[in-house]
């Protein structure tokens, strides 16, 4: 409890409901937050000296969440080094590893956008392995409340209906040999299992996206290891390099052991596929 | 830099700090007693909401609330946003009749609109709500309670309550020689919306159908709320009691700026969609327009957008 003890006026928003809570003092939690990364440190990266990330990675978060069930972070690599994969951990999350992204060699690697849940005030690290095993990180502190154990939405059933129905469209100009900006659009729940259904006070039980494999014409783009952060119908904008024209070829695996097998062509990829 | 002008701008309205997150500076029990009760039309009588966010100083008071007196029974609609509200309420029915409370009416799951019931059931009335609310209840009641106890403290809350009636598509109850329409409608402000006519004075009970004044909040369809909105403004009803704003308004002209609000989000998300302005970026870009037209617009647009775009991006 420091001189610097203030309240806070946080919109805790989601769910159409915004509430006014206060949090804890600034100095209390700064350092417990510093303490909480040194412990994800060594259990994530053991043995691995982490290097400031400053030019080489960076990462865009809204400092208070919209939605926490749905925060948005985009992940740029603004620099020259050889990045293999790169590592999204929200800190406080009750799994705090939220994806690893890991970039082949059809990738344009240089910006990655994706949508997580987000469960209460956290750092939120993005860390960028180059293709020596050096590590880069950087940080940003995010206002959100309730994204894990959020209910979910108004439109759930849609997305158990049409699980593992997808979308891809490019978002920026095509061009033959050139990278382009694509946006793939999975309907998935991914019920993280932590929320609870009070008239059978059963958790709902959990069903999320395991791995996304991502190639195109059999050279690999990008592969996601995903946790349980993942928002319900996942949204990934990622960078591939497209020949004149070819097969993006999209493989989703899930927690129940179901996979879901996409090909788009590219650059006709504005159509959407069904099952 | 977002949340940074925010604080400033609540500070401003606030005096220099925030009222409402300070302890033990709530208002006494008298000046919350003081929340006026207006007969809007005979034997109708409203609470207005506070144009605030909930918070421990206004104890969730935030929804238009208040009922209706029949020859034999009464009916409450809205019942509240904690059970203090809901107890205030109660009280304010029993100064004026000694009629037995035979309905509460349960409009939506948000919670300025349901924690107020625990305070009626004492009286043991029928709980009426949309097909839909058990669902959505058993979804998101614990997670609301929860968020609502950080705010108010523990106890205030109130209990959830089930409801014990419930309308899948129209229904009528009866006060006695009064008769009120029940309405369930489809997906729209949330899932589960219900919407209550009095026939006797043609006044409508939209809920959060109508938002007048305050900025409205989206988390069932955007495009759905759009199409009931029209459907309401074909029931030629006189006067609506909107779910946040005056405690009565004309109808459907108090309507308008809600569809223009309603309409130019559509607009200029699926705008935002197709020039490839991702979720992110859209709440700071897509119907600035109206912030001039909504309290607490910055509290729920942001939202608002991100609900709309959710909807829109898979069309």
């Amino acid at each position: 409890m420091g001189m610097m003890r203030r309240f806070f006026l946080i919109a805790a928003c989601g769910l159409g409901a915004v509430f006014c809570t206060h949090a804890a003092s600034a100095d209390d939690e700064a350092a417990a937050r510093s303490e909480r990364w040194a412990e994800l440190q060594r259990a994530i990266f053991p043995g691995r000296t982490i290097g400031d990330g400053a030019g080489v990675i960076q990462l865009e978060a809204p400092p208070r969440a919209l939605d926490a069930a749905l925060v948005p972070f985009t992940i740029t690599l603004p620099g020259d080094k050889q990045i293999k994969s790169v590592f999204l951990v929200i800190d406080n999350n009750p799994g705090p590893l939220a994806g690893r992204f890991t970039f082949g060699a059809a990738a344009d690697p240089r910006t990655l956008k994706v949508r997580m849940r987000v469960n209460t005030y956290t750092d939120v690290h993005a860390v960028a392995e180059d293709s020596a095993g050096n590590l880069y990180a950087v940080q940003k502190f995010v206002k959100a409340s309730g994204g894990c154990s959020a209910p979910a939405g108004p439109n759930a059933e849609q997305s158990t209906s049409n699980l593992g129905q997808m979308k891809l469209k490019l978002v920026s100009e095509f061009a033959p040999g050139e990278p382009v900006q694509a946006q793939l659009m999975i309907r998935h729940p991914n019920f993280n299992g932590m929320q609870m259904d009070q008239l059978t006070r059963l958790y709902a039980p959990a069903h999320f996206i395991r791995t996304i494999n991502i190639t195109y014409d059999d050279q690999p783009v990008l592969r996601i290891e995903s946790d349980i952060a993942l928002s319900t119908d996942p949204v990934i904008t990622f960078g591939f390099k497209p020949s004149r024209q070819g097969q993006l070829k999209v493989e989703v695996t899930d927690s129940k052991e179901q996979s879901f097998v996409r090909e788009f062509s590219v650059p006709a990829a504005t159509a959407s596929s069904t099952l | 830099m977002r949340g940074r002008s925010l604080m400033s701008r609540r500070h401003a309205v606030l005096g220099g700090f925030c009222l409402c997150c300070a302890p033990g500076l709530s208002r006494g029990a008298d000046e919350r007693n003081s929340l006026e009760i207006t007969e809007i039309a005979r034997g109708i009588h409203i609470r207005r909401g506070a144009d605030e966010i909930a918070s421990a100083q206004n104890e969730d008071a935030i929804a238009n609330i208040g009922f209706i007196v029949g020859r034999d029974s009464v009916a409450v609609l809205d019942s509240g946003g904690s059970l203090n509200d809901g107890e205030r309420l109660r009280r304010s029915i029993r100064n004026l009749t000694k009629l037995p409370i035979r309905y509460v009416l349960m409009s939506h799951v948000h919670p300025d609109h349901i924690f107020g019931a625990g305070a009626f059931l004492q009286d043991k009335p029928a709980f009426v709500a949309h097909a839909q609310l058990p669902h959505a209840l058993a979804q998101r009641g614990e997670y609301y309670r929860a968020r609502l106890e950080e705010v108010l403290g523990r106890g205030n809350v109130g209990p959830i309550v089930q409801p014990t009636m419930l309308v899948s598509d129209r229904t009528q109850i009866d006060l006695g020689s009064r008769s009120l329409e029940l309405r369930a409608h489809p997906v729209a402000h949330t899932s589960n919306d219900l919407s209550v006519v009095d026939s006797q004075t043609g006044t409508l009970f939209p809920s959060d159908l109508l938002f007048v004044g305050r900025a409205p909040s989206l988390d069932g369809s955007l495009k759905g709320w759009l199409r009931e909105l029209s459907m309401l403004g074909s029931l030629q009803a006189k006067q609506a009691v909107p779910g946040h704003g005056p405690a009565t308004v004309n109808f459907p002209s108090a309507a308008s700026k809600l569809k223009q609000y309603l309409e130019t989000l559509l607009r200029e998300t699926r705008q935002a969609i197709a020039n490839g302005v991702d979720i992110a970026t859209a709440p700071e870009t897509v119907a600035q327009s109206e912030r001039k037209n909504w309290t607490l617009f910055d509290e729920y647009h942001g939202h608002n957008v991100t609900q709309a775009y959710k909807e829109l991006e898979w069309e």
